[in-house]
This record gives structure tokens, sequence and C-alpha cells, in this order.
């Protein structure tokens, strides 16, 4: 495994989305050489279709030819492939049960609420940013708990729930600016801001995770083709 | 100085003791979600004891181990809570390796949790089916026809479960089809599993519900039947009170 060729190992993605940075962060860790094959915006390959053609989304992972789907999976699948590498998910079964529910948590309740903000107005602009507040400071207690005062839900090093969460910090950091909010801060989720600094430092996820200003550009772009800032991911 | 067989000694007995350790199951018997535990647990032989939720009245034990969703099923072991059906599947699965519900080889996992994840993607669309009216249920109905025809074309292949030889995680999974979409569909008075439409679902459904553990453990049809339509029917007359 670990003399794979770049060409063994595919990534179907796009720069901006955090499913797919996901995948990125988690072939890094693991030192994997991958060819990324980027998917023009408002198409699909054929290569996507027939990789995906369930749910002809990315990011999918091909893998000798064979593909994976669901960011999630893709990185268990990294683990327990390149298991020589550091492994995300922890030992203890309790601990990663943890680990996986919390990552759900942040696809089902976190980013799809986060993706409302901006085109939401007045009212229920606030209701909804309350609502992902409230979400980041049971992240903010989980992290607490999980970290045991460690730099990351992993402990010393990045972990499962550390990529599935970390991947969303771009978008966080756009739609805070682009709507005027703060979701992470200082006050309610501490620990989750210092700990957004040590995962975006990390040389892992350096370079992947895109800049504020490029996301809230292409944001505007996307405002321009759906009309809606961030389309289904 | 502890000698290795020593250590290896307490280690397996800690482990051990920890397997027997209590294990209880908070669930309610209409649940599709909490039959999934169950089967689990049943096909891997581990013993627990089940603890009925009245869902309408929910126990300060449910509500202190499941505080984020304050939802059955909650498995709690060593007083120790895991939530979520399928979360807490993958725990049965690693804590009690026997009778393995998901392949050993990690490509085949990864495609084994694929259709897992499109069973809690896709499933929720059933249950629209049999709680709402007008254009919300026209819609519900054919994303539920959508569902099962992916599975048909995509998930099963000639296999006789979706895990192959024996029923697997995903079999359990998908298990709300051969038993819950039939109520739904004989309280709402639609056909859309249609049998000549499906015939590699519908040969599953029987297979599925012929394997000992899944045949002994389904809520009675007739007592489903009746509390399902009594709470659609509160659920439709409430909505237009609006």
């Amino acid at each position: 495994m670990a003399n794979s060729s770049s060409t063994d190992v595919k990534v179907l993605g796009a720069w901006p989305s955090p499913f797919v940075i996901r995948v990125r962060i988690a072939l890094n860790i693991k030192s994997v050489k991958y060819e990324f094959l980027e998917e023009t915006l408002g198409s699909k390959s054929q290569l996507l279709l027939q990789s995906n053609p369930v749910y002809k989304k990315i990011p999918v992972l091909i893998h000798g030819g064979k593909p994976i789907s669901e960011s999630l999976i893709i990185v268990q699948y990294i683990d327990e492939v390149w298991s020589s590498g550091p492994s995300f998910l922890p030992s203890d079964p309790y601990d990663r049960a943890i680990e996986r529910f919390w990552a759900a948590y942040v696809d089902d309740k976190i980013f799809p609420s986060m993706k409302l903000i901006n085109t939401a107005q007045g009212e229920e602009k606030a209701a909804i940013v309350e609502q992902v507040t409230e979400g980041l400071v049971l992240l903010e207690e989980a992290f607490q708990k999980s970290s045991k005062g460690k730099a990351f839900f992993g402990g010393d090093r990045i972990g499962f729930l550390d990529i599935a969460f970390g991947s969303m910090l771009g978008w966080l950091r756009a739609i805070e600016k682009m709507g005027g909010v703060k979701l992470l801060d200082e006050a309610k989720t501490p620990g989750l801001v210092q700990w957004a600094e040590s995962f975006c430092a990390d040389g892992a996820v350096k370079g992947i995770i895109p800049d504020t200003e490029k996301l809230v550009e292409f944001a505007k772009i996307l405002v321009k083709m759906k009309g809606a800032p961030l389309g289904k991911n | 100085m502890t000698s290795l067989v020593e250590l290896l000694t307490y280690l397996s007995v800690s482990l051990s003791s920890l397997s027997m350790a209590e294990l209880k199951l908070l669930g309610s018997w209409p649940s599709p979600f909490s039959y999934r535990v169950i089967w689990a647990l049943k096909l891997k032989g581990i013993p627990y004891e089940y603890i009925e939720e009245d869902l309408s009245n929910k126990s300060p034990l449910l509500l202190q181990h499941s505080p984020v969703y304050k939802k059955i099923p909650v498995l709690l072991h060593a007083g120790k809570p895991i939530c979520e059906s399928m979360i807490i599947l993958e725990y049965i699965e690693e804590f009690w390796p026997q009778i393995p519900l998901l392949p050993f080889d990690p490509f085949q996992r990864a495609i084994a949790r694929f259709w897992v994840k499109f069973a809690d993607d896709k499933i929720p669309a059933m249950w629209i089916v049999y709680r709402s009216s007008g254009k919300e249920q026209e819609k519900a109905m054919k994303d539920t026809v959508e569902m099962l025809r992916v599975i048909e074309e995509h998930a099963l292949g000639s296999k006789k479960f979706f895990g192959g030889e024996e029923i697997g995680m995903v079999d359990i999974a998908f298990g709300q089809i051969a038993e819950w979409l039939g109520v739904i569909e004989e309280i709402v008075g639609v056909k859309l599993l249609e049998d000549h439409t499906f015939p590699r679902l519908h040969a599953w459904i029987l297979n599925f519900k012929e394997v000992p553990v899944i045949r002994d453990n389904l809520p009675d049809h007739h007592e489903m039947f009746v509390f399902f339509k009594r709470r659609r029917e509160l659920l439709l007359s409430s909505s237009q009170d609006q």
C-alpha cells in the first residue's frame, strides 16, 4: 500500500467543497500522494457520473480504479487502508461512537443551518444564528471532554472529528464575514477558537482550506448561478 | 514485576467483565430504529435489558442519556450512553466482533456504509408519506419510489441479502422496508413497492423475514396498524387545526 503510485489514488472534487477538503486532509495526514481531478462548476464529468451514479456528488475517492463516495465514509476507508499512518479514530469503541455522533451532528445540524444564514434576514436570521451558536456550544463541551486539555478533539493529533468539523472552518469564516455575524467566539466557545487556529495551522491542513476572501468571491458567483450562496453539497 | 501471562490474563478478564457489564436498551415497541439494535444484539447473542419508553412522556433516564436529540434508541453500556441507531450498531460491531455484520475488506465495508447512509438519508420519505397529505405527500411518494428503484438497481445485485449469504448491517438498516413500509401503505391506501416492479426487493423482503432473529423480533402487524393509524389521524387533524 505504501508504495502505490500516485495515479492509483484519485480524488474527484472541487476546491471550495468542505466535504472534499476532508478527504484531502485525511490523505495528507497519511502521506498518500493522489491526483486531484477538479470538477467544473455547473457540470458533472463522465467519470463522476460513473463513479457515483447514486448521488452524482463529490468527493469521490478512486483507489485502484474502485470508487468510494460520501466524505466521512471515505475518511474511514483511508484510515483503515493506510493503517500504518497515524489513525484518525480512537482505539476505544466508546470514544469512536462519540466522535461519529458529533461528526454526524456537524453534517445534520451545524452545516445545514450555517448555509441558511446568508439568505435569511431579520428575525429569521437571528433565530438561525442562535441555533448554530447553541450547536457550537454543544461542540465546545464535547471538545473539552474529548481533548482533555490537548489541542485537538483527537488529543495531540488531528483525528476523525477534527477532520469532520475542521473542514467547515473556511465556510464558517466566510459566512461570518458575509453575514456580519460571530459564530465561534472567545466568550462562548473559547476552546474551539483555539482549536480552529491549531487546526488551520497544521501541516496537513495548510493550503487545503481556501482563504476566506476566495470563498466570499465564490459565494457571489454561486448566488448569480443558483440564487443562493451555497447550493447542496 | 508482573509477568506477561499475568498481564494478559488481567486484560482479558477486564475486557470480558466489561463485555458482561450491564447492557440496557431504551426503545419503543413500534419504532423500527429500536428494532435495528434489537436485531444486532440478538444476532450476536448478546444479552441485554430492554426498557420500553413512553415517547409521549419521556423518562428522566432518556432525557439524561440522549440530551441532544432526546430520542430512542439509546444503548447504555456500563452506564455509558450511545445514541443514533447506526452509530450504536457500529459500536456493537466493534465491541462484539462475533457474527460480523460488516465485511472484513475495507472497500466492501465502505460500500456497506454507503448503503447504510443512503438508508438513513432516504427512508424518511416513507414517513413523510405516512404523516402528510396533498402535494407534500405526492412528492414523498415519488421520493420513496425513487429510493426503492435505486436499491433495486444498484444495491442488491444478485445476492440473497445485502450482506451476501447472511444478513448484515445494510439489511438491518433497510429493515423497515420489509415491515413498516407495508403498514404505511395499508394505512395511506397506496402501493409503492409493487412486487413485479421490484422483484429483487420483493424476494429480499421474503428472505429477510424468514431469518429466525428477524421473524421472532417484529412487532405485531395488527397492533402496529392500529397504533400508526390512530397516530396518523391525530397528526393530520392537528395540522388542519392550524
